[in-house]
């Protein structure tokens, strides 16, 4: 490492956190963009009938529909507390 | 056969009416019959950026409305030959562009013009979504910044879905990036995303890369669009990406950092650090 990068490098690197950043929020949205649009009340729905035997919370809950050629797969992930 | 080119980017201020006007004026002066709308009804910027704003009689919307022909509202460029503009209304009515209304206005530019371009208002309500309905081809312009790109995807995500090409099923909107304000210095410092990283994410085919320049500000203080001062880094830029719009290769220049002095960056290295 040459003594000028030592002080490039002493900085944070801010453009790697915003390519990080917006890679995750970029596919989620795109994730979403394709969804159904019944998809919001179908997710709120399901997140009430499972509140009924367990407390959760909103993002411990995810439903989504991943479409493949011939089918649609709709997947429900539920973290429950410990 | 006349192509629509529409320019746009959900966020506002990132250079969509600077680009508009630059790459305009870059076709016409390739011998294209152009003519470049301004769809941001309400403001009307484009024609101060052009220097035709003590010439505007009738707009865009008086043309829809009947209240005046095409050809009464069209403005002819003083500076640039083959080129027209279209100026907004500043009507505060900014449903007062129908899509029937739209369509016809550019059937009609169709049958004089090789290309039509839409200078879109930001956002990715009404007056965006119209800008863009009729779309062949959009460019999306971006800054390396977090809020701009993911407002470029948004606006991808109306391209793909709601434009007449979505709904009919047609070719899908030809894509292409035009990343703006860009500063290889800052890249370079791992303070600005890089054209690679923005390139990535959207995942659409790079139009050009136009650096941060302080010419943009002295050409609309003038009215002349920066494409015209071939001296200024910003209007080479833009010179190239209109010819690789025609379908012509250019290399990409200004993406690398100008060299500076060891001393000058000694002093600004150990100034911040
Ligand atoms: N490459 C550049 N270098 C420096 N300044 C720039 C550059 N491109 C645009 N600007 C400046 O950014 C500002 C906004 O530009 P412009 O009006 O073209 O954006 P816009 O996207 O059309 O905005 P709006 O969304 O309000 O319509 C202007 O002050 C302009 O001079
Ligand atoms: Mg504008």
């Amino acid at each position: 490492m040459s003594f000028l990068d030592y002080f490039k490098s002493s900085k944070k690197n801010t453009a790697s956190i915003a390519r990080e950043r917006l890679q995750i929020i970029v596919a989620h949205e795109r994730g979403q963009r394709e969804q159904p649009d019944y998809m919001p009340q179908l997710q709120q729905e399901i997140l009430d009938v499972i509140r009924r035997y367990v407390a959760v919370d909103q993002d411990q809950v995810q439903v989504q529909l991943d479409k493949n050629d011939d089918c649609s797969v709709l997947e429900l992930n539920v973290t429950l507390p410990e | 056969m006349a192509k629509i080119i529409v320019i746009t980017s959900g966020k506002g201020g990132v250079g969509k009416t600077t680009s508009s006007a630059s790459i305009s004026t870059g076709l016409a002066l390739k011998g294209n019959k152009t003519v470049v709308i301004d769809f941001d009804v309400g403001l009307r910027n484009l024609d101060l950026i052009m220097n035709c704003e003590r010439r505007v009689v009738y707009d865009f919307v008086n043309v829809i409305n009947g209240e005046a022909t095409l050809n009464q509202a069209l403005i002819k460029d003083k500076q640039t030959d083959n080129l027209f503009i279209l100026p907004a209304s500043q009507t505060r009515d900014k449903e007062a562009l129908s899509k029937e209304g739209v369509e016809q206005v550019l059937n009609e530019l169709a049958e004089t013009f090789d290309y039509i371009i839409c200078d879109s208002p930001a956002g990715i309500e009404h007056g965006a979504q119209m800008a863009l309905y009729f779309a062949d081809e959009a460019i999306i312009v971006t800054n390396p910044e977090v809020s701009s790109v993911r407002d470029s995807d948004r606006i991808l995500g109306i391209l793909q879905s709601k434009s007449r090409r979505a709904e009919l099923a047609l070719d899908p909107v030809k894509e292409h990036l035009l990343l703006t304000r860009y500063s290889p210095e800052r890249v370079e410092n791992g303070e600005m995303l890089a054209v690679e990283d923005v390139k990535e994410i959207l995942a659409i085919k790079l139009l050009g890369v136009i650096p941060e320049s302080k010419a943009v500000l002295t050409s609309s203080n003038s009215g002349v669009p920066v494409i015209h001062d071939q001296q200024t880094d910003a209007g080479k830029a833009y010179d190239d990406a209109v010819e690789r719009l025609m379908g012509r290769e250019r290399p990409h220049r200004f993406l690398t950092a100008q060299k500076k002095g060891f001393f000058k960056r000694m002093f600004k290295g150990s100034a911040t650090a």
